[in-house]
C-alpha cells in the first residue's frame, strides 16, 4: 500500500502536448479510475506512472519517493494490459514467476508466491498451460496474477477488461473489486467504460484533452457533474440538456425555456447568478417522469422511439425540436406518436453556464 | 465457374424452406458446394503451363544429373538427353576427392570444407547481429533510430563492386586481408541490411505491451532479448538462416577476393576445376562437381522449404 502523487505533470509527443500541468494525489489503498474518451491522455498518464513513457516535465511520487526517472521495475508497481501481454512461449507458471526469477528470488519463495496467486485467481490447474491454451478470462487472470506475485504496492490497470465479452467482463469486474478489497492495494484503472468506472472506483477522475475535468466519488460525479462534458459522458443514455435562462424575481430563481419552467431557488449555486443569464439545465433520464395532463408545471412532448432494457424502458421524446430521454417502468404502456406530459425532480437538476459549460 | 455454381444455389433455397415447413421431418441433405472439375479446359491450360514451366527449369538439372553418371565414351556420342546405358559413380568420387585445380588434385572436398569454415561463423554472426539490430530498433527507442535504419537500408542498394576496393584497402591496412576472419566479417557486413530489415519487421508486428510487461517485470536489454524475443522469433530465425546459408554458400566474388588462396570457397574451387582442364574436358566430373556444390542450398531448400513459407507467413500474421 502506498500513495501516488503527481505534480505539474507535462507530457508531449514531439511538439504535441498530451498532458498539461496535471495534479493528482492518490491515497494509499484507493481505487482510482481514470475515465475518458479515446485520446484523452488517460493511458499516457498511466504509462508515465509506470515509467514506460518519459515525462517532459513534472514529478511522479510513489510511496513518498520521487520515481520520475526510476526504472519501471524499481517503482513497486504491477501492470495489467488490455492485450494481456502474456509471454507466449512460457507456461502460466513461468509467466507468473518471470519477474521474480529476474530479481533472483530464492526458488522456494517464488513457488510459494506463485501458488498463492494461482489459488487466489483459480489458476492452480492451469499452471502448466501455455497462454494460447487459455480462454480470454483466464489469460486476464494470469496477467493480474503477474502483478500479484510481485506484491506490487500500486496496481496499474490499462483497460484490462475491454477485450472480454460482456458476461466475463461483469464477472471479472466483481473479482477485481473483491481483490482490491482483500489486498487493500492502491489501484489505478484506466477505462472508457462508464459502468466499470462507476462500479469499481472509490474515486473517479474524468479526463478530457489531457486534463482532469472532475475527481470525486463516483456517485458525486454522477449526481453533480462539474461541467457539461462530464455530465454528458457519464450515464447511458446521457443527461438531457435543455437550453434556457435564469429569471430572478422576488427572491426566487426560475429556470425558463421553451420546454420547461422550473423553480430552482433551492439549487446550491456555487456562485451568484445574474438575471436573464443563459443557462443549460441538465436532468438525467431517471429524474424525468410522465405525469397526468392536468398536473401543475408540466411540459409536453411527443413520444418517439421506445427501447425496452428489461429492468426499465428508455423513451425518446421530441420536445419542440430538442430530444429528451426518459426512463420508465417496464410495464408502462406507451404508443409512439402520442403526446406525453413530463415533470422533473427539481432536487436532481444540474445547471450549467451556457458559455463556459461549467456547473453553476 | 459461375455456370457451375448456379444449380446448387437454386436447390439449396427450396431445401431450407422445406425443412422449416415440415418441422420434425428429416431435413433434406444439403447440397454440397461443387468441387471445381478436375479436368476442364481452363484446368488443362493451367496444368499445361505449370508442367512446361517445370520442365523448362528442371531440364538443365536433368542433363547434369544424367551426364554426371555416364562414362565419357557415352558422352562423346553427343546425345545429351539420352539416359545412361552404363551407370557409373566414378565421376562423383573423382569430383569429390581427386579432381585437379592446376597442380593440386585433391578434388572439390577442399572447397567444401573451406565453405563450411566460412559459412558457419558468418551465418551465426550475421543472424545474431541482424536480430539484435531489429530488436533494438523496434523496441528500444534509440534516438535517430529511423535514420539509422534508413542508412542501413541504403547500404542494401549500393552495388558490391563500389565497395570492394575500399574494403580491400581497409582490411589490408590492418593485416586482415585474405583470411577467414576477413571473409566472415565481409559476409556479416553485407548481410546486415537484409537481416535487420527481416527482424525489425517481425518484431514490429509483435504487440509492444509484451515488451512493456517485461520491462515492468524487471527485464533488461539482454534478458528480454534472450528469454522473450528469441524464443518468440524462431520462425523468422529459420527464414534468416535459410537466406544467409544460400547467399553465403552461393557467393563467388567475395570469396575469391577476400578469402585468400588457402580458403577458397567451394564455388571458386568449382570454377577452378572446370577451367583447368588438360586435354579432354571431363564433362561427367564437372557435372558431378557442380551438383556437389549446389547440394547444400538444395538440401536446405528441401528440408526447410515448408518452414520458410511458414516463417514468411508468420511475419505477416499478427502474433
Amino acid at each position: 500500500m502506498s500513495n501516488v502523487s503527481i505534480k505539474d505533470l507535462n507530457i508531449s509527443f514531439g511538439k504535441t502536448p498530451v498532458i498539461e500541468n496535471l495534479h493528482l494525489d492518490i491515497e494509499a489503498g484507493e481505487f482510482v479510475v481514470l475515465l475518458g474518451p479515446s485520446g484523452c491522455g488517460k493511458s499516457t498518464l498511466l504509462h508515465s506512472i509506470a515509467g514506460l513513457i518519459d515525462v517532459t516535465d513534472g514529478e511522479v511520487e510513489i510511496a513518498g519517493k520521487d520515481v520520475t526517472w526510476a526504472d519501471p521495475k524499481d517503482r513497486g508497481i504491477g501492470m495489467v494490459f488490455q492485450s494481456y501481454a502474456l509471454y507466449p512461449t512460457m507456461t502460466v507458471e513461468r509467466n507468473l514467476s518471470f519477474g521474480l526469477r529476474i530479481s533472483g528470488m530464492p526458488k522456494a519463495e517464488i513457488s510459494k508466491r506463485v501458488d498463492n496467486a494461482a489459488r487466489m485467481l483459480q489458476l492452480t490447474e492451469l499452471l502448466q498451460r501455455k497462454p494460447a491454451q487459455l480462454s480470454g478470462g483466464q489469460r486476464q487472470r494470469v496477467a493480474i496474477g503477474r502483478a500479484l506475485v510481485r506484491e506490487a504496492k500500486v496496481f496499474l490497470l490499462d483497460e484490462p477488461l475491454s477485450n472480454l465479452d460482456a458476461k466475463l467482463r461483469a464477472e471479472l469486474r466483481r473479482e477485481l473489486k473483491q481483490l482490491h478489497h482483500d489486498l487493500g492495494a492502491t489501484m489505478i484503472y484506466v477505462t472508457h467504460d462508464q459502468i466499470e468506472a462507476m462500479t469499481l472506483a472509490t474515486r473517479l477522475a474524468v479526463m478530457r484533452a489531457g486534463k482532469i475535468q472532475q475527481l470525486d466519488a463516483p456517485d458525486v460525479v454522477y449526481a453533480k457533474p462539474a461541467n457539461m462534458f462530464v455530465a454528458g459522458f457519464l450515464g447511458s443514455p446521457s443527461m438531457n440538456f435543455i437550453k434556457g435562462h435564469l429569471r430572478h424575481s422576488g427572491g426566487r430563481v426560475q429556470f425558463e425555456s421553451a420546454v420547461f419552467q422550473a423553480d430552482v431557488s433551492d439549487y446550491a449555486f456555487a456562485q451568484p447568478t445574474a438575471d436573464n443569464q443563459p443557462t443549460v439545465l441538465g436532468i438525467r433520464p431517471e429524474h424525468l417522469h410522465m405525469v397526468a395532463a392536468d398536473a401543475p408545471r408540466n411540459a409536453h412532448a411527443t413520444l418517439g422511439l421506445i427501447e425496452p432494457m428489461g429492468a426499465y424502458k428508455i423513451v425518446w421524446l421530441d420536445a419542440q425540436g430538442s430530444s429528451l430521454a426518459l426512463q420508465v417502468e417496464p410495464t408502462t404502456a406507451l404508443t409512439s406518436g402520442t403526446l406525453a406530459h413530463l415533470a422533473m425532480d427539481p432536487g436532481h437538476v444540474s445547471l450549467f453556464d451556457a458559455t463556459t459549460e461549467n456547473r453553476l | 465457374m459461375s455456370t457451375l455454381l448456379t444449380p446448387p444455389v437454386s436447390t439449396a433455397i427450396p431445401s431450407t424452406l422445406g425443412s422449416a415447413a415440415l418441422g420434425n421431418q428429416p431435413r433434406p441433405r444439403r447440397t454440397e458446394r461443387p468441387r471445381a472439375a478436375f479436368f476442364s479446359p481452363a484446368r488443362l491450360g493451367i496444368y499445361a503451363f505449370l508442367i512446361s514451366a517445370a520442365l523448362f527449369f528442371l531440364l538443365p538439372l536433368y542433363v547434369m544429373g544424367i551426364t554426371s553418371i555416364k562414362p565419357m565414351d557415352e558422352i562423346r556420342q553427343g546425345n545429351i538427353f539420352a539416359l545412361p546405358l552404363a551407370i557409373t559413380f566414378e565421376p562423383w568420387a573423382q569430383a569429390w576427392s581427386s579432381a585437379c585445380t592446376g597442380l593440386d588434385c585433391k578434388g572439390i572436398a577442399v572447397g567444401f570444407w573451406n565453405s563450411m569454415e566460412i559459412l558457419v561463423p558468418s551465418l551465426l554472426l550475421s543472424v545474431f547481429m541482424g536480430s539484435l539490430n531489429g530488436y533494438a530498433l523496434s523496441f528500444w527507442k534509440v534516438k535517430w533510430a529511423n535514420w539509422l535504419f534508413g542508412i542501413l537500408m541504403l547500404g542494401a542498394f549500393i552495388p558490391y563492386p563500389v565497395m570492394i576496393y575500399p574494403l580491400v584497402r581497409m582490411f589490408a591496412s590492418i593485416n586482415m586481408f585474405q583470411s577467414i576472419p576477413n571473409i566472415v566479417l565481409i559476409h556479416t557486413f553485407f548481410g546486415m541490411p537484409i537481416m535487420t530489415l527481416l527482424f525489425r519487421n517481425y518484431y514490429a508486428g509483435l504487440p509492444v505491451e509484451l515488451f512493456k510487461a517485461a520491462r515492468i517485470d524487471g527485464g533488461g536489454f539482454w534478458r528480454i532479448y534472450f528469454q522473450l524475443m528469441v524464443p518468440m522469433s524462431l520462425p523468422i530465425f529459420v527464414v534468416a538462416v535459410i537466406l544467409q546459408t544460400t547467399g553465403i554458400w552461393n557467393d563467388f566474388i567475395l570469396g575469391l577476393i577476400f578469402a585468400g588462396r588457402e580458403n577458397f570457397p567451394m564455388t571458386v574451387q568449382l570454377n577452378n576445376i572446370i577451367n583447368s582442364t588438360q586435354g579432354e574436358k571431363v564433362y561427367n566430373v564437372n557435372m558431378a562437381a557442380t551438383l556437389l556444390t549446389s547440394m547444400v542450398p538444395l538440401v536446405v531448400y528441401f528440408v526447410s522449404g515448408r518452414w520458410f513459407v511458414r516463417g514468411i507467413a508468420a511475419g505477416a500474421v499478427k502474433g
